[in-house]
């Protein structure tokens, strides 16, 4: 009976988790997991899930970092219905697919809006690696190409944040072709004389890590993010040697000439704010 | 005959083999059960090879007997001059690349070369190339868009080199770099898989105006191993993974991300390589015939058009 009211209460807490998707608001104090601080979670979201004592960056989910990039009331979403089937019949597909919608409340694992960063206008796009580790099929190609293209008809900047284990397995040859779409719409963009700036955030790895992820105008990362072409035990196990602990990190990356610059969360809106006035067209 | 599912071939060709010898040594005319058996072989070559699985289509793409990018070179191109560097680092021995006249045409002809044995595969780093290669090649694509030659591109490849030094110089970057770079070039591109497409390593040499396949050859997103350790936490599921995946020449082409395939003769390229360079040779020339007339924007507009189609997804 007792153990009856609990299994409810905890469903229940774990419903609100799913419908706010804030998973961190709920509770009063957050233990940053780097420093082992109690921080106030209002605060602490209110710092965007980085931690005010040692800066470490916690996870943030994708529709949080659109509205906090965004000028209020500036967003206007774009392609939301583009969604993923199950192209070559991959056994337990479409299951894993139903589980990350009803998990995360997204069609796929990214967003896109077309709005304004202190009073510049964008199109930004937002990985979610809650979503199939934000991997990368045919929607999420198409998604991203659209964007592109989008962009390019209206003369826009672009900004993607990626976060992406790379490419969705479950849709073989064709998600490796999703690198080909995306970069020939970035091409067109880049042609036409706009800006792309990439956004890379924890964890850029394998095929969106090898496109459109590294070949913005601008390369930035975030502060700690886990960023890479092949996993660290693939070249551990290949060449027979242990790698450093910083190794794949943003600032390992930036050290190795990869990176315009490593950003804090905290300042990402103004950062990028300042670049897109200085990309403003002189008409 | 080297695998296993040869086996029913080679059991039968040795039968052929001993009676021969007994014939032979007891001066008797063995003539009738030896033409009988060897009908027996041409069916069951028939057979096996007819029908042959995704996995046993990967076994005969990685065979270390396999004619290589540079055969294909030496057969199909006159005058290759080999170019080497990426003016930054290094000449990496996983990529090779330079000009070549074909058909009387001046092109430029780029390719994962693995080793054609264990000295060589360790000079060619098993064709897994570092950032160094594909910086060469993308130099090599811009040099043949300066004097408007054609590119031509064999893929042969396990993957990129997952490597300390390959992250550290950017890896993803130079990846990256290709397919952008690729995707603006104003010359025809013409890419062909000839052994292993494997993923990102394959697709910096393969965005193309139009995509070959080797009747045998695969292309992966991942290695069917690799699949079936991450997606069903069991390596020993390869065969399984390699048919879920859909790898193979025939599901390319019905994909819409192959545009055709090159005929090999049965049980693989290297049974007859004469008959893979002339089949090789014929695809290029159509495929030139179409692309050389097109203007620089026209294939630039094609290549858009071609990738923004590929991809199966609901709206």
């Amino acid at each position: 009976m007792l153990k009856d009211i609990f299994f409810k209460l905890n469903k229940k807490a774990s419903d609100e988790k799913a419908e706010s998707g804030a998973e961190k608001q709920e509770t009063i104090m957050t233990k940053c997991p780097s420093c082992k601080k109690i921080l106030y979670s209002k605060d602490l979201h209110k710092r965007l899930n980085v931690c005010s004592n040692c800066d470490h960056h916690m996870p943030i989910i994708s529709t949080d970092r659109m509205d906090a990039l965004l000028d209020i009331d500036s967003g206007r979403k774009l392609f939301e219905n583009i969604t993923s089937v199950n192209p070559l019949n991959f056994p337990n597909y479409e299951e894993k697919l139903a589980s990350d919608k009803e998990k995360t409340g997204l069609e796929e694992a990214l967003i896109v809006s077309h709005g304004k960063i202190m009073g510049n206008e964008a199109v930004v796009a937002v990985m979610d690696p809650r979503f199939r580790m934000g991997s990368m099929g045919s929607a999420l190609g198409e998604k991203l190409a659209r964007t592109f293209q989008y962009a390019t008809e209206h003369r826009l900047p672009v900004i993607v944040f990626t976060a992406s284990g790379g490419a969705r397995m479950q849709e073989g040859i064709l998600s490796l072709m999703q690198m080909a779409k995306v970069s020939v719409a970035i091409e067109r963009h880049n042609k036409a004389g706009l800006l792309y700036i990439a956004y890379m955030t924890n964890p850029t790895t394998g095929g969106v890590s090898a496109s459109f992820a590294s070949v913005g105008d601008i390369n930035l990362a975030e502060t700690g993010a886990l960023i890479g072409f092949a996993g660290r035990r693939v070249i551990e196990e290949t060449i027979k040697e242990k790698l450093p602990d910083d190794f794949q990190t943003a600032e390992f990356l930036l050290k190795h000439g990869q990176l315009d610059e490593v950003v804090n969360r905290v300042n990402m809106k103004r950062y990028l704010g300042t670049i897109l006035k200085m990309h403003k067209e002189v008409v | 005959m080297v695998f296993e599912f040869e086996k029913p071939v080679t059991e039968l060709e040795n039968k052929i083999k001993e009676l021969e010898k007994y014939a032979h040594k007891n001066k008797l005319d063995l003539t009738t059960e030896i033409s009988f058996l060897e009908r027996k072989v041409k069916d069951k070559k028939e057979e096996v090879y007819s029908q042959l699985t995704p996995w046993q289509r990967v076994e005969i793409a990685r065979y270390i007997k396999r004619p290589t990018s540079k055969e294909y070179i030496a057969a199909l191109f006159d005058d290759f001059i080999e170019f080497k560097g990426d003016r930054a680092y290094a000449d990496d021995n996983a990529i090779i690349g330079g000009i070549a006249m074909f058909r009387g045409r001046p092109v430029t002809v780029i390719g994962n070369q693995r080793g054609m044995d264990t000295k060589d595969n360790i000079a060619r780093n098993f064709g897994m190339a570092h950032p160094d290669g594909y910086r060469k090649a993308l130099r090599l694509m811009k040099q043949a868009e300066k004097f408007k030659r054609p590119v031509i591109c064999f893929i042969d490849t396990k993957g990129a080199y997952p490597g300390k030094a390959a992250e550290e110089r950017g890896q993803s970057e130079s990846i990256a770099r290709n397919l952008v770079e690729m995707a603006g070039l104003t010359v025809p591109v013409i890419s062909i898989v000839i052994g292993e497409g494997g993923s990102g390593g394959a697709l910096a040499l393969g965005v193309c105006n139009k995509l070959y396949m080797l009747e045998n050859a695969t292309y992966s997103v991942i290695s069917p191993e690799g699949a079936a350790s991450i997606l069903f936490k069991d390596a020993s599921l390869k065969e399984i993974a390699a048919e879920s995946l859909k790898i193979t020449a025939a599901d390319l082409l019905e994909l819409g991300v192959s545009d055709g395939t090159i005929k090999e003769p049965a049980g693989g390229a290297h049974h007859d390589k004469t008959f893979v360079f002339n089949e090789t040779d014929q695809v290029l020339q159509d495929a030139l015939a179409e692309l050389v007339p097109m203007d620089g924007d026209a294939l630039v507009d094609q290549r858009y058009d071609k990738y923004m189609a590929i991809g199966q997804f609901s709206e």
